[in-house]
């Protein structure tokens, strides 16, 4: 129990974390101090619970009534609990230090209270959403946590973008939430109660039901094609510290919301794991396809977080697909690798926005077609970065690969290999996971090439340099653990086991990660990959001591005046791939006229914008807006007129069920 | 245990003998003698000793691409069994690293190519990535038949599987197969109809042309790990094509060697009489690869019902 309790004390800590900074001055640093002080002291006290709580042998709970006319104050931790708790205690609290210097409350003095209050609710509500046993009280959480996205995210809420990137997140995370109360509803008439106990003896109509509207509503939240429309403009327009924590964190709030109603749920029918293995796969490729478009640095990274919460449905699917199946090994396989890709994400998401600040911060731009060079300057960030790159593309050795492994694993296993027919339609699943890390490699390779390697390309980044410690130490936090989770990814795999064991109701034996997929083998592999490397570049070095090296130029092939500006930018690095992908992507791009033998100075551009943002929603909204504004004449902004609406529609009701309409 | 001695060094030793075999064939083919059969061994040999030239634009990127691509690729050779013997390192699940350190290799190369700043380089690195895009998906396909097949998901069973239980009803998804990992092996080792190794400075290369800035012993890393890729490929595709092995285990050693030279003798006959595809056109060769495969499993998994 005391587990418990310290987890709500840090609950409670970080929830109020911002507000002592709001009673002082708004310039004052020593607020935010004090704020991020607090953030480190809820995440401590959180991970001791946590610790505390996975010696524990029965789940601890606890339910306190309260004066709603629903539902209780009801909290549980179970292991799927503290799996997702972990990633929240950590990553906000890593990202307060990194604001103190990335975002100073001195240099945002109309802003910098409101930031600090809302981050630290964020953190806080995450973890209450997490913990929930409670139907009522998930969705007061949720939607705490929503709104305090919302006021951490538009931070800079003097910027028109912003703003509209605020209001997309805010009528998306609301339309989200309005499937999730018709869930809850749903769920609450046909289990009895608003408990979020397993509720296997509910009819198969209703249990599909709520898996799809669950699917929906947790998917705004989590990105999925095409409910992910809020997510770029969003994430590229927040601070980078609350991005890291949107995209690190909050995102797997809404995969927590999936792994949460489907382990309650009986899981009798294939098509459930099906559509989440289609769903995945769809959001995994047009995600990473729509961020090869990108030339805005932190779109990008947003939009391969989309692939990154396409590859954990893959994962997810395979496991729903193990439970109709009755074959553990494809639930261990699938949930271990989507929990693991879960956690790895939260790391090298966050990394990659935290590197992303340090890089608008120095150079104040986030178009990467105008930076190059950078690791001349920042040295440090870059080598970061190609940390965050490497295991992002899932290689080898580093942590993405890990998990990456264990959904192939699981999804060859489908062929029937462990004996029996298997489902061999679910193993194609492999081929878009292997077309995402390969357009991952693109996308990735591209970002880091534009952004660091080359020549400078504009006189943005003349000024350029590393950031400070307080920003570094979170980076260098984030990549260690890239590379500690890729080279040794058995440290994960208790919490991992467990978790499953929770989700599936299954005994240990069955679901052993370990005896279906040898994970013991990429430590080795991944050892010797490095040895190797360490060796080969110690004897190049040593050979290269006694040979001439000379330093010159980039070989510019005869051409005898190379500018920066001839190099390939970011945007025609990834031509090809966004022509052969035009038919999602859409690219728009203007191509001047070259008419006369010597054509006067003009301009091209391309540019790949959201498409079902821009073709499909915001069409609809402006027609909505054009041709249904007749219906204003019902809203007359007077409260006694909407009660009389009510009245009315009560009235027509008693009158039909007096008539035995039903 | 001398069974995987001899796979290492033959692994380390035979890569470039295959360059000289291809070479000497397109030779023949156009009436010249030809350069001698080691002579990449003389060239890399030769590389080894001299000194470099560095780009100034360059970091540590430029050196350590060549480098981490070698050791990717001979790492990814390490999995791949020989003939009827097992590879050194075989463990469930092989088969997906065998994939991404080949992805591994491509990160590093497009990587440092880019470091450079030359757009040639950026060119070839942006055509690199692109068509491994393509070839990926084809690859996996073909692990999927391989893995229906034997019931196992490391390339040791996956591999030997063709020989040992051998059926007509198979036949057919082997052969799109093989047909589909051919073009893979032609495109990912960088020879026509996808790319040209002998050309310098044309708009259309993309291995040669990111590699133009590194000299000395880089490059002959480069022109190893290349020849090593080819190499590995080669023996992954003998297991599909010639599914037969020799009575006594020890003959199968000189029986894989001349499959090896027959098939790059192939390849030399393909670089002869074929020209290269226009630039536009390679990804549907691509996409045919992938169609092979993906009716391959398809054909298997209607087998198997």
């Amino acid at each position: 129990m005391l587990s418990l309790w310290m987890i709500v004390a840090a609950i409670a800590v970080l929830c109020f974390s911002g507000l002592p900074a709001c009673l002082m001055p708004s310039r004052s640093a020593a607020g935010q101090r004090l704020a991020m002080v607090l953030m480190l002291l809820g995440s401590v006290i959180g991970l001791s619970g946590v610790a505390l709580s996975s010696r524990e042998l029965i789940p601890p709970a606890l339910s306190l009534p309260w004066s709603l006319p629903w539902g209780e104050f009801a909290i549980a931790i179970d292991a799927v609990s503290t799996f997702f708790l972990l990633p929240i205690l950590i990553v906000p609290a890593l990202g307060s230090i990194y604001g103190m210097s990335y975002w100073k409350q001195s240099e945002h003095p109309e802003n910098g209270r409101r930031l600090v209050l809302a981050y630290g609710l964020l953190a806080g509500s995450m973890a209450l959403v997490v913990i929930a046993h409670d139907a009522i009280l998930f969705l007061l959480a949720w939607e705490v946590m929503a709104l305090a996205a919302f006021f951490a995210a538009t931070a800079e809420d003097d910027n028109p973008e912003v703003c509209r990137a605020g209001w997309v997140y805010l009528i998306a995370t609301h339309v989200g939430t309005l499937c999730l109360i018709a869930m809850f509803a749903l769920w609450g008439h046909a289990t009895g109660s608003f408990a979020l106990n397993s509720a296997h003896g509910i009819p198969a109509g209703a249990a599909g039901t709520i898996f799809i509207l669950s699917l929906i509503g947790f998917g705004f939240k989590a990105g999925i094609m095409p409910l992910h429309i809020w997510l770029p403009g969003a994430h590229a327009n927040a601070p980078s510290h609350v991005s890291a924590v949107m995209s690190g964190v909050m995102l797997k709030i809404g995969v927590y919301g999936t792994v949460r109603i489907t382990a309650l749920l009986p899981v009798t029918a294939e098509w459930w794991g099906g559509t989440l293995l289609i769903v995945g796969a769809v959001t995994g490729v047009a995600g990473i396809a729509f961020a090869l478009g990108q030339s805005d640095l932190k779109r990008i990274l947003a939009y391969s977080s989309i692939e990154n919460i396409g590859i954990i449905m893959i994962g997810l699917g395979l496991a729903l697909l193990g439970r109709a199946q009755h074959q553990p090994v494809w639930i261990a396989l699938g949930l271990g690798g989507a929990l693991l890709h879960l956690w790895n994400h939260s790391l090298f998401k966050s990394l990659l926005f935290f590197n992303a600040g340090a890089i608008i911060h120095a150079t104040r731009t986030r178009n990467i077609d105008q930076m190059g060079g950078l690791a001349k300057q920042m040295p440090r960030t870059m080598s970061l970065f190609v940390i965050g790159a490497v295991a992002i593309c899932a290689l080898p050795p580093l942590n993405g690969f890990a998990s990456e492994w264990l959904i192939y694993n699981g999804l060859f296993q489908t062929l029937g290999i462990a004996g029996g027919a298997g489902f061999p339609v679910a193993a194609i699943a492999a081929v878009p996971l292997a077309i995402i890390g390969a357009l991952a490699i693109a996308c990735f390779v591209r970002t880091l090439g534009a952004v660091f390697l080359g020549t400078c390309r504009s006189e943005l980044n003349a000024h350029a340099h590393d950031p400070a410690p307080s920003m570094l130490f979170p980076m260098i936090a984030m990549a260690l653990g890239c590379i500690c989770l890729g080279v040794f990814p058995l440290i994960a795999i208790k919490a991992l086991e467990k978790a499953a064991q929770a989700w599936a109701s299954l005994p240990a034996t069955k679901l052993s990660i370990k005896t279906a997929a040898p994970l013991e083998w990429i430590t080795m592999m991944g050892v010797a990959l490095l040895v190797s490397v360490g060796v080969i570049v110690l004897s190049l070095r040593k050979t290269l001591r006694t040979q001439s090296v000379r330093s010159l130029g980039t070989w510019d092939c005869g051409y005898l005046r190379p500018t920066a500006r001839i190099q390939y930018t970011a945007s025609s690095f990834g031509q090809m791939l966004v022509n052969l992908f035009s038919f999602i992507l859409w690219p728009r791009s203007s191509r001047p006229a070259m008419r006369r033998p010597f054509p006067a100075t003009t301009e091209f551009q391309s540019v790949v914008p959201d498409t079902v943002l821009e073709r499909l929603i915001m069409p609809l909204f402006s027609f909505a807006g054009r041709y249904i504004p007749w219906l204003r004449v019902l809203q007359q902004g007077q409260t006694q007129l909407y009660i009389l609406y009510i009245l009315i529609i009560v009235v027509v009701l008693l009158i039909f069920g007096s008539m035995g309409v039903k | 245990m001398i069974d995987k001695i001899i796979h290492i060094l033959l692994l380390l030793i035979l890569p470039p003998l295959l360059l000289g075999v291809i070479n000497r064939t397109k030779a023949w083919f156009a009436g010249r003698k030809g350069p001698p059969l080691l002579q990449a061994y003389y060239d890399i040999v030769k590389l080894m000793r001299r000194g470099m030239v560095i780009s100034r634009t360059t970091t540590w990127v430029f050196v350590a691409g060549p480098v981490i691509t070698l050791v990717a690729v001979a790492l990814a050779g390490m999995l791949i069994p020989v003939s009827s013997f097992n590879a050194p390192i075989s463990f469930t699940g092989d088969l997906i690293l065998f994939a991404y350190l080949l992805g591994l290799a491509r990160f590093f190369t497009t990587a440092a190519a880019l470091d450079t700043g030359s757009p040639f380089e950026g060119m070839g690195a942006a055509r690199e990535v692109t068509f491994g895009c393509l070839a990926e998906p084809a690859l996996f396909f073909a692990f999927l038949v391989l893995a229906k097949i034997s019931g196992a998901l490391n390339l040791n069973t996956m591999l030997h599987s063709p020989a040992l239980g051998f059926s007509a009803a198979l036949a057919a998804p082997l052969l799109l197969v093989s047909i589909g990992l051919f073009i893979v092996l032609l495109a990912e080792s960088c020879r026509i109809p996808v790319d040209d190794p002998n050309t310098h400075l044309e708009l259309t290369m993309i291995h040669e042309v990111m590699v133009l800035d590194h000299s000395g012993p880089l490059l002959g890393i480069i022109i190893y790990s290349s020849a090593l890729k080819l190499y590995i490929l080669g023996t992954l595709l003998l297991h599909l094509i010639t599914p037969f092995e020799a009575g006594v285990a020890w003959l199968n050693w000189p029986l894989f060697v001349l499959e090896l030279v027959t098939l790059a003798v192939v390849i030399g006959v393909i670089e002869s009489v074929m020209a290269r595809l226009r630039m536009c056109h390679v990804p549907y060769l691509l996409v045919s690869s992938l169609l092979f495969c993906g009716f391959g499993f398809i054909l298997l998994v209607r087998y198997y019902q």
